[in-house]
């Protein structure tokens, strides 16, 4: 990338720094800000991350897929928006590749990720 | 008008207070040098030239050369002359104009560059015609024709200017209206809301 480019997302870097690191597989909470009139609170969608794009670049985003009351829900998020409040890992995973689309035809037992040992 | 030359280093992202995502562009924009001052005495009218962008003296023409020497300045390899600059700036020759001097934050800019080359197109992508709409009931396989170009029998000829498909793209666009988001001055760069003509490393004016 261009060398001009990195010093204009320089000033991300503090937010990058205070996110933890995970990757596809893990299982995270990502807490969100959600904005109802003037109210404020944080909502929280808890799930495994399958994909992150545009990795190192302010466009980061990522993809987390859960299974909500049978339905397999998936939400990106923006990995440098200020609406992410805090991002939790869960559970490591050992995953052989980046993008976890496999999952998508899996159910139950199958769908499962399994847990780094450390 | 006041503006400057730049050079166009890509696209980023940035993020509002809301959480929204803002595309914004990165230009290179100067440091220019002032080149030439016209006057209404010797040339008719008001207007300053910038130069931008260094290039070897061994590739610049004897002319040229004597140009830049005039400003006391290196030869450059884009010229670009702006109406009634002096008007709003005062400017001597030879003098450096850097971006901080012209643009504030918070200000709206134009960006006029040459947009990417598309090569021959139809009119679908050139003119923005829907095409016929339909693959089926007797559509063979004209999905993107143009359809008519005009009456058989009268005029009989088709009409100068008639939107046909073409060259389409490598031509002047200006955008109006862009938000200055950023501005770093130590490395001469400004952050714009939106997109910008051409591809990176193209040649940008900036003006507003």
């Amino acid at each position: 990338m261009n060398e001009l480019i990195k010093v204009v997302e320089a000033e991300s870097s503090v937010r990058r720094q205070a996110l933890p690191d995970f990757k596809a597989g893990d299982d995270i909470n990502v807490h969100v800000k959600i904005k109802e009139g003037s109210k404020e609170r944080i909502q929280q969608f808890q799930g495994t991350v399958i994909q992150r794009k545009n990795a190192s670049t302010n466009g980061e985003t990522f993809t987390v897929r859960k299974v909500s009351s049978g339905v397999g829900v998936e939400r990106i998020f923006p990995l440098l928006s200020p609406n992410i409040d805090k991002i939790e890992v869960v559970r490591q995973g050992v995953v052989r590749r980046a993008r976890l689309y496999y999952l998508r035809g899996k159910q139950g037992r199958a769908a499962k990720v399994k847990e780094k040992r450390t | 008008m006041l503006g400057i030359i730049g050079k166009k280093i890509g696209m980023i992202t940035l993020y509002d207070g809301a959480g929204d995502s803002i595309p914004c562009t990165v230009i290179e924009g100067g440091p220019c040098v002032v080149t030439q001052i016209k006057t209404l005495a010797t040339d008719g009218y008001l207007a300053v030239q910038l130069g931008y962008a260094d290039k070897k003296v061994k590739n610049t023409s004897k002319p040229l050369q004597g140009h830049f020497e005039k400003a006391g300045s290196a030869p450059k390899r884009r010229l670009v002359e702006f109406r009634n600059f002096a008007e709003s700036l005062d400017v001597k020759l030879g003098q450096i104009i850097r971006l901080e001097d012209i643009f504030k934050v918070g200000e709206y800019v134009d960006a006029i560059g040459t947009s990417k080359g598309k090569g021959f197109q139809g009119v679908v992508k050139r003119h923005g015609f829907s095409g016929v709409g339909d693959r089926t009931h007797g559509q063979h396989n004209r999905e993107r024709a143009p359809g008519s170009i005009g009456g058989a029998s009268y005029p009989a000829r088709v009409f100068k200017g008639t939107r046909m498909a073409g060259r389409t793209g490598g031509q002047r666009v200006k955008v109006a209206n862009l938000k200055v988001l950023k501005i770093i001055p130590e490395d001469n760069l400004i952050v714009i809301n939106g997109a910008v003509p051409g591809p990176k490393n193209t040649y940008i004016i900036l003006e507003k």
